[in-house]
């Protein structure tokens, strides 16, 4: 019951935060100034801080599950876009990585900044641009 | 010596021996289908068959493709389980044989499907290429399709099929923002009507009697809701501006919307970008509360006497499951059935349910009254529970 308890508190404050979020306006404002940082640094390829081996399979499996709730476990598209390497082809880094933290407005993209930080949301797109490795066969599907 | 007449009653003889094998077999193995089910392995494109009066596995069926987001629908005599994969597979699978009957790759990208009012087509809805396909329940041979193109050339993903009574189809276009019911007396040469419906339509369900159909909106806070009955009075919009215009929480996982909503004589709803559920009258469709929960309901599914509705949650609160007393009106129950919680099903007077985790690779049976655990069962990442009750209702 206790571990209910803190989980509800838990998100009880994710609520919070989420109330502390802006309007849509100020949401497409962020996108743009993350985007343009993002290219200012140059975060492309090869984020500063990687993520190491067993926080890259949880990123894999996160990815694959959760992204593929709407883009599908392959990836090949769902009620979101697919996200295969031909898909993405011709896209900057930069946009997609913003896209991945900020979302989409005006989409059902939500922005993913409370789960992954900006060096891996730069690793997953990396990967998504190679083609997304599979779930480890070792660890979660 | 002339062997063969010899050589001719052996086999004779043996015949009669393998004839009489086979026919005692089944009496050994006979058995209703009605308290029988499938549980979706969807990364392993496998199906368990499962008995829910024994609560355990009967065995394990492979080779379904890609069963990401996938759904299944019942012949009318409870046989067979039609599954509808996420790469458009089609399989039929035989219960009490347990096997594939037969499987067809249908579409590119397919997300469910619906069997009509006489049990003798099947129908799928898919975002790939966008529109539904009708096929012979029995040969899966296709016999008619709507494709989805609402302008010019322009094909809109389909969500929220539902059968209706009178061989129909309702269902709606998430990119037109309209439903679509189509009567396929004429599989062939269906009739659709269409109806403007609001912006990015993300599922949708038909009463238990068949009567309204209803498409919840993503784009914008409210449901639209048809009359079957009465469909010349067009979508009309209830729960209209239900977020009261504040910032909407992010949705990580879209809910889903089946005819298990009504509770009596209420509809429990997910609300999108907030964490409750709605109730709504269903004589006058006016809203008469809502229900805080932890996170964004997924699915919002009501026991089948209605007296309880439970509730699971889209990532990251996906861990955890509610349950709502409908007397109360307020949560009275959270449960930790694993990670990645997926799907519940009901056994068909809602005595006990059934919850996949995923994460976790098990579903949970639990007592409704008590919510003490009965059973747990070992499946590969299960998603979706389907059981044969499905057969017999409008809608599923």
């Amino acid at each position: 019951m206790t571990a209910i308890k803190a989980a509800q508190t838990a998100r009880f404050d994710n609520r919070h935060s989420y109330l502390m979020e802006g309007s849509v306006v100020r949401l497409a404002i962020i996108h743009a100034v993350v985007l343009l940082v993002l290219t200012l640094i140059g975060v492309g390829t090869a984020g500063a801080a990687e993520p190491d081996g067993s926080r890259r399979q949880a990123l894999v499996a996160m990815v694959r599950q959760d992204c593929g709730s709407c883009h599908g476990l392959t990836l090949k598209g769902g009620l979101g876009p697919a996200l295969l390497p031909e898909a993405l082809a011709g896209k900057s880094a930069g946009s997609l990585i913003a896209t991945v933290l900020s979302g989409r407005p005006g989409t059902a993209m939500p922005g993913w900044s409370r789960f992954v930080s900006e060096a891996e949301a730069a690793w997953i797109v990396d990967q998504l641009l190679r083609g997304f490795p599979p779930v480890d066969a070792g660890g979660r599907r | 010596m002339n062997w063969r007449p010899v050589i001719a009653r052996v086999l004779a003889g043996l015949a009669t021996i393998v004839v009489a094998g086979c026919a005692g077999q089944p009496v050994t193995d006979l058995r209703g289908t009605g308290d029988l089910g499938i549980v979706i392995e969807r990364a392993s494109g496998s199906v368990q068959i499962v008995d829910h009066s024994r609560r355990q596995s009967l065995g394990r069926i492979e080779g379904l493709g890609d069963l990401s987001h996938a759904h299944a629908t019942f012949s009318r005599d409870g046989r067979y389980a039609y599954v509808f994969g996420r790469d458009g597979g089609l399989t039929k699978i035989d219960l009490l044989a347990r096997r594939i009957d037969r499987r067809i790759v249908q579409a590119g990208n397919s997300i469910g499907g619906s069997i009509s009012q006489d049990g003798r087509l099947v129908v799928a809805q898919n975002y790939q290429p966008g529109g539904i396909k009708a096929f012979d329940a029995d040969t899966l041979a296709q016999v008619g399709e709507v494709p989805a193109e609402y302008a010019p050339g322009k094909f809109s993903k389909v969500v929220g099929l539902a059968d209706i009574p009178g061989q129909g189809f309702a269902y709606a276009l998430f990119d037109a923002g309209e439903i679509w019911v189509s009567d396929f007396t004429d599989p062939g040469a269906p009739r659709t009507r269409r109806f403007a419906a609001g912006k990015q339509p993300y599922d949708g369900l038909v009463t238990p009697g068949g009567r309204y159909f209803m498409a919840g909106l993503f784009g914008e806070d409210g449901i639209a809701l048809l009359d079957l009955w009465r469909p010349e009075q067009g979508v009309r919009r209830i729960l209209d501006g239900y977020g009261r215009g504040e910032e909407k929480l992010p949705v990580f996982k879209m809910p889903h919307l089946r005819g298990w909503a009504v509770a009596d004589g209420k509809a429990y709803l997910p609300a999108v970008g907030r964490h409750e559920v709605l109730v709504v009258d269903v004589t006058d469709w006016q809203e008469v509360g809502r229900i805080p929960v932890v996170g964004q309901p997924v699915f919002v599914m009501a026991r089948p006497d209605g007296r309880q509705v439970w509730v699971n949650f889209a990532f990251p609160d996906n861990a955890l499951v509610q349950v709502i007393d409908t007397l109360e009106g307020a949560v009275v129950d959270t449960l930790s059935p694993g990670r990645a919680v997926l799907h519940m099903e009901f056994t068909p007077r809602g005595e006990a349910v059934w919850v996949s985790a995923r994460d976790d690779d098990r579903v949970t049976v639990y007592d409704t009254a008590t919510r003490k655990s009965l059973a747990v069962l070992p499946a590969r990442a299960p998603s979706g529970i389907f059981f044969t009750a499905r057969a017999a209702r409008i809608g599923f």
